[in-house]
């Protein structure tokens, strides 16, 4: 028993297996609820892994964190308040092109990331190979290969999530250059940003939002969420309805 | 590469595939979303089936069906690759 819990957060795109690994992962050991004031399923669970207690949050399957429906908002804005220690992103291996977009825009807030990318078996039916060093040489973060529904990979996702939580991985993520332009404009934004928000959030991305004119993002610093209150225990049946 | 005319996405039928050339949505955040999708410039999709009524459509992009409704795949531009 160790006295420190880590937070880890699930996300990726909707049909990824996201639920399915956080069965795998948390067991019976998981309580739903609603996030505050949304109609947004939230889920969350304990994982024990070497001795060290992890609380796993699994957000809602989502393409994308900007086009501010309610499940994406739930999404972006427990990455940005609640500072999770480490962010999986639990990538389609048949999809990889689509499920890359929301690994991107998650690079841009946090480099406390690993990639897995689930559904390998499925991959390899298809015959369609994934060279995860070169991924995550390219993207500066650990990709870990996984079937989740087979319990494959699980224990390397594992010690991949302990080594970052207790500060034994370095990342270096992968940074998109934009346009002059925009760069100019981000350029002009990140001191004013760094002034007001502190170090406390990440600054490019925030920049970035505020050259998009991404209102929401003002709402919700406005008025940061409230902490989360557990909403009473239910079974892992109930946890995640697409459980496998 | 059979017709180099520019058309819309909605002027598709089912079975045509069809290479995006330009997203051009006055709605800043349909436009995001259409984007988030996998309705990006340079992509493939190909038209599936139309529902009964005629709206929406079933189109596959990046491993994926999605469905549109005209007003939205109004706003997708790009060229006929072929008809399978």
């Amino acid at each position: 028993m160790t006295d420190m819990t880590y937070t880890i957060a699930l996300m990726g795109n909707p049909n990824t297996g996201k639920s399915t690994l956080f069965n795998v992962l948390t067991g019976l050991r998981q309580h739903t609820g609603n996030w505050p004031g949304k109609t947004v399923t939230h889920a969350e669970g304990e994982c024990r892994h070497r001795g060290t207690l992890y609380r796993i949050v699994d957000l809602p399957g989502t393409y994308s964190l900007y086009s501010n429906s309610a499940d994406e908002e739930v999404a972006r804005d427990f990455l940005l308040f609640q500072r999770p220690d480490v962010t999986v992103v639990v990538v389609d291996a048949t999809a990889l092109e689509r499920n890359l977009n929301l690994a991107l825009q998650v690079l841009e807030m946090t480099d406390r990331v690993i990639i897995a990318i689930n559904l390998m078996d499925e991959a390899k039916k298809r015959g369609i190979l994934i060279n995860t060093k070169k991924l995550a040489t390219r993207l500066g973060v650990p990709v870990v290969p996984i079937s989740a529904r087979n319990r494959e990979g699980i224990d390397a996702l594992l010690d991949t999530v302990d080594a970052m939580a207790h500060g034994r991985i370095n990342t270096n993520p992968l940074s998109i250059r934009y346009s002059p332009e925009i760069e100019r404009g981000i350029a002009k934004l990140l001191p004013l940003v760094k002034e007001v928000m502190g170090d406390t959030y990440p600054a490019r991305w925030i920049a970035l939002r505020l050259l998009d004119g991404d209102t929401s993002l003002l709402q919700a610093l406005k008025q940061p969420p409230q902490p989360l209150i557990k909403e009473g225990n239910a079974y892992a049946c109930c946890g995640s309805i697409k459980s496998i | 590469m059979a017709q180099g005319k520019r058309c819309r996405l909605s002027d598709m039928k089912p079975g045509d595939r069809f290479r995006i050339e330009k997203v051009d949505v006055p709605d800043p955040m349909l436009k995001r979303r259409l984007l988030d999708l996998g309705f990006v410039p340079g992509g493939e999709v190909k038209v599936g089936q139309r529902s009964p009524l005629g709206d929406p459509t079933a189109y596959r992009v990046c491993g994926t069906t999605i469905a549109l409704r005209k007003e939205e795949s109004d706003y997708i531009y790009g060229e006929k690759i072929s008809h399978d």
